[in-house]
């Protein structure tokens, strides 16, 4: 059942031409901390990035990082850095090679890699070999993070 | 919310993560409790160990000062029910044996410990006296009728220092929880000393991370209005980052269970503690 579930999905994907060009997971080229292109071949949507940020279900960045331009939202964590001016100091390659596998950018982190689908012990059934995001929702975040000027 | 506010406070946290834990004086019914002392010399990474308590709101903290105030003694009065009451084959009640709960003074200090070459944490000696010597059913690991009873028991030694046998025996199991603190897991792919070694005095959303200390179990969480067992907050805390628990009462939750305990060696017994 689930395995032709499976198969349908693949079919749909290809017949998608857009979906189609979306890099998986294991084929990300993050080289020298920084991914230069979109993993979906579309720009990210930066007010759709902006929930996605928040929403606890999904990115929930602002369990560990405060963010001045979500003030309506009152819980905000200091794990991590602050994002104000996050786009004055990586470029969007960099950001975008952060939020799919911080650990490859910054050694022995706490922030979990978004956009990896394998490589973490013992998940949850529910999410056993699934990414946190999907590879639009982490360029909507991208495209979210790049607003986060000082300058 | 003001947010230049915010932001200000947000990093003078971050400029004093250490000393964010306020430095209130724990004092239950004229009693003062130890909430902080030096680290045991096998905690490598921390000096200073603090209960959790001094991480929760001055109300939260206030409910534990008076035990008319604290919720959980709702449950243990019903502890002292089931100590008295007759189950099981035998026809024998708890206090059939133990005449009284005031010999149980120290009990929880040493818990978990290694009997017959396995470790036993309460509930396995809770469990052992109604199966072996009272012919009754045992209770579930983190049920109301045992959490009632390790909170009554735990009670006796309210103020005493956490003090748990880490050598001889005890030694590789004490190594297994160490490991396991220390492994990453879950989709999230943190391990324990993430949050409770690297980034306790600070916030994450809306909780403000503590050392993951043990000397209050069970603890009474306004969240759910009940008492709590030290199992289910693990298996909480592994949920949260996506993790699959280990098995309530199972050999990985004793091993974390003794070496948590270990790095709270010193902090007073608070059972039954008050969280959020
Ligand atoms: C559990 C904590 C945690 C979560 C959740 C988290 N981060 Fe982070 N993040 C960190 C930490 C800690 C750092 C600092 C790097 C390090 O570990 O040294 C960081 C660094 C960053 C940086 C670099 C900031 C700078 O100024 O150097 C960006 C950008 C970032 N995170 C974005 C995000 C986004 C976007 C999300 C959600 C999709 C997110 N983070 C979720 C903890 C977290
Ligand atoms: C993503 C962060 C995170 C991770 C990882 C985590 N915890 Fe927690 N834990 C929390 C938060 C938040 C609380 C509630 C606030 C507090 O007491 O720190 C908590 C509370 C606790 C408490 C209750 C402390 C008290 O005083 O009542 C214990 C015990 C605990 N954690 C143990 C663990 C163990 C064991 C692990 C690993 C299996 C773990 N935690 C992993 C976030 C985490």
């Amino acid at each position: 059942m689930k395995r032709a579930f499976g198969l349908a999905a693949v079919a749909a994907l290809a017949t998608s031409a857009a979906l189609a060009e979306t890099v998986a997971p294991t084929n990300v080229a993050l080289v020298d901390g920084v991914i230069k292109t979109s993993l979906t071949g579309q720009p990210g949507d930066a007010g759709v990035g902006r929930k996605v940020f928040a929403n606890r279900k999904q990115g929930n960045c602002l369990a560990c990082h405060t963010n001045s331009d979500l003030s309506e939202e009152i819980f905000h964590g200091e794990v991590g850095p602050p994002m104000d001016g996050v786009a004055d100091r990586w470029s969007e390659g960099e950001l975008r090679a952060i939020v799919t596998n911080s650990k490859q950018v910054f050694e022995d982190t706490i922030m979990p890699a978004f956009y990896i689908e394998s490589g973490y012990e013992r998940p949850l059934e529910k999410f056993a070999g699934k990414s946190i995001l999907s590879a639009q929702q982490v360029e909507d975040v991208v495209a979210y993070l790049m607003t986060l000027k000082e300058e | 919310m003001n947010l230049k506010l915010w932001i200000t406070v947000a990093a003078s946290c971050l400029s004093t993560a250490a000393l964010a834990q306020d430095s209130n004086k724990l004092v239950i019914e004229g009693e003062a409790l130890v909430t902080e002392t030096a680290a045991p010399a096998h905690m490598e990474n921390v000096d200073t160990i603090y209960s959790g308590w001094r991480f929760r709101s001055s109300e939260t903290q206030a409910l534990e000062t008076d035990d008319f105030d604290n919720p959980g003694f709702v449950f243990l009065d019903q502890g002292v029910d089931l100590f008295e009451k007759v189950d099981g084959s035998e026809g024998k009640a708890c206090a059939s044996c133990h005449e009284d709960i005031e010999d149980f003074a120290g009990l929880r200090t040493q818990l978990p410990r290694v009997q017959d070459g396995k470790l036993a944490s309460m509930e396995d000696l809770v469990n052992e006296c109604r199966t072996e010597r009272m012919g009754a059913k045992p209770w579930k690991w983190s049920g109301g009728q045992m959490t009632a009873m390790t909170g009554l028991i735990g009670l006796q030694s309210r103020g005493m220092p956490v003090n748990v046998e880490i050598d001889g025996e005890a030694a590789p199991f004490w190594e297994k929880g160490k490991e396991l603190y220390y492994t990453r897991v879950g989709q999230l792919d943190m391990a324990c000393s993430n949050c409770h070694e690297n980034n306790f005095g600070v916030m994450i959303r809306a909780d403000h991370l503590s050392q993951g200390q043990i000397n209050g179990f069970p603890t009474y969480r306004l969240k759910n209005a009940k008492l709590n067992s030290i199992h289910a907050r693990f298996k909480g805390c592994m949920k949260n980052i996506r993790a699959e628990p280990f098995k309530e009462g199972g050999d990985e939750f004793k091993a974390l269970e003794l070496y948590l305990a270990s790095r709270g060696q010193g902090l007073s017994v608070e059972t039954p503690s008050v969280r959020n």
